[in-house]
């Protein structure tokens, strides 16, 4: 045998999530869940409008979280999350956090009046929405967070999105909210810190979390952790930090992006692109990192 | 450290100890959704470096820490292979499961 060794973990090890959900192989959101609540702690109170995770918990009244779970209606995660905040203030809990996790299309299409009116009412909850890029739940449709160039089942091959992805985070950097960041769960050590730098915030907190889908992106389980890390690296998905919708900080300074085509071809939704279209691809990245870029400040 | 969860049974003696908010009453360990794998991580003890990627990367939360060293916990594994994907050594294989 090897000589003593302990295990160093960069992570928190305390387990908010056990095992046995019903989340698929290789499942993204998952491990989106379990470094939230892992930063979050044991007070916490989740709001969750129809989304893969309305289902992966299980049904009650088993449950693979330890928390408090309210399960709302698709369009009102942030409204069902400030009355929820607001109730426990009123019996006196001010401890707990509030958090209202919604999917891509709870957030950037359905959800997205009631976000709006929570952030203008600056009301004290954590938002967070992990992206899969499409309605994955119900059979991957295609949502308004889909990127260029996708297949889903309502966007065929034959005629594919030929729209590009929305940008929630500038919509939610125009309400000047006081905490807003991206993260990828290819980067876990720094979702944990923005997690807990927002656990200590006041007020509307929105976290954009990326988190593959092997099933609705037709790209292999192994490579989920990969994907969520090359999104990052390609400059697809930027990962940064605002405050009150200004000092916007890169929080993984990517010094030589590596080519979108690195990205593409692990997934089978990206099949049909030809040459062209990668390239107009390439160069809406491209456009969108060199104007994060200057947004940061160089 | 991280240790293996079990199961726990949840008992309220008085009504004050009900929480002010709905909790569930158990936890999924019923459902053991080791039966949903194909292919099966095998972690090699001796190339082990004890980095704890494949505990920090697992979906299932179905490794553990064990005397130092990650376990495997295979009622819950689904067989994703995100471990053996990230491991930095390539200490851990993919065998296929035999039925």
């Amino acid at each position: 045998m090897k000589k003593e060794k302990t295990m160093k973990l960069t992570l928190p090890v305390e387990e908010y999530m056990g095992p046995g959900h019903l989340a698929c192989q290789g499942c993204g959101a998952t491990l989106a869940m379990r470094y939230v609540l892992k930063g979050l702690g044991p007070k916490t109170a989740l709001c969750i409008p129809a989304c893969c995770w309305a289902v992966i918990d299980g049904p009650f009244p088993y449950s693979c979280l330890e928390v408090s779970i309210f399960h709302c209606a698709f369009e009102t995660a942030a409204s069902s999350a400030s009355g929820l905040k607001a109730g426990l203030e009123m019996v006196g809990d001010k401890e707990t956090t509030v958090v209202g996790w919604a999917g891509d299309g709870g957030t950037f299409d359905i959800g997205l009046q009631a976000l709006s009116g929570a952030a203008e009412r600056n009301e004290d909850i954590l938002y967070v929405c992990y992206d899969n890029e499409a309605y994955m739940n119900t059979g991957i449709q295609r949502s308004s967070a889909t990127p260029y160039g996708a297949w889903t089942t309502t966007t065929p091959v034959k005629h594919f999105k030929n729209r590009p992805k929305k940008d929630i985070n500038a919509i939610m950097a125009a309400h000047r909210i006081p905490y807003q960041a991206t993260a990828s769960i290819g980067y876990p050590e720094d979702l944990v810190k923005k997690v807990k730098k927002a656990k200590e915030t006041k007020g509307t907190r929105f976290l954009h979390i990326y988190s593959p889908c092997p099933a609705g992106w037709k790209s292999r389980p192994e490579d989920t952790v990969k994907l969520g890390r090359l999104a990052v690296q390609t400059g697809l998905f930027p990962l940064f930090e605002m405050e009150y919708g200004e000092n916007c900080k890169l929080s993984i300074k990517v010094k030589e992006r590596k080519p979108l085509a690195d990205y593409v071809k692990l997934q089978g939704r990206f099949r049909h692109l030809s040459a062209e279209e990668l390239k107009l691809m390439q160069e809406e990245v491209d456009a969108r990192w060199a104007r994060i870029v200057a947004q940061c400040g160089g | 450290m991280s240790k293996k969860k079990t199961l726990e049974k949840i008992v309220l003696a008085t009504e004050r100890d009900f929480p002010i908010m709905p909790m569930s009453l158990g936890t999924m360990h019923h459902n053991r959704t080791g039966a949903w794998r194909n292919i099966r991580p095998v972690i090699d003890k001796e190339k082990c470096i004890q980095c704890g990627i494949c505990w920090k990367f697992c979906p299932d939360v179905a490794i553990y820490v064990e005397n130092e060293y990650p376990v495997v916990d295979y009622v819950y594994c689904k067989g994703c292979g995100i471990c053996a994907e990230e491991c930095p050594v390539k200490c851990i294989a993919m065998v296929e499961e035999e039925k």
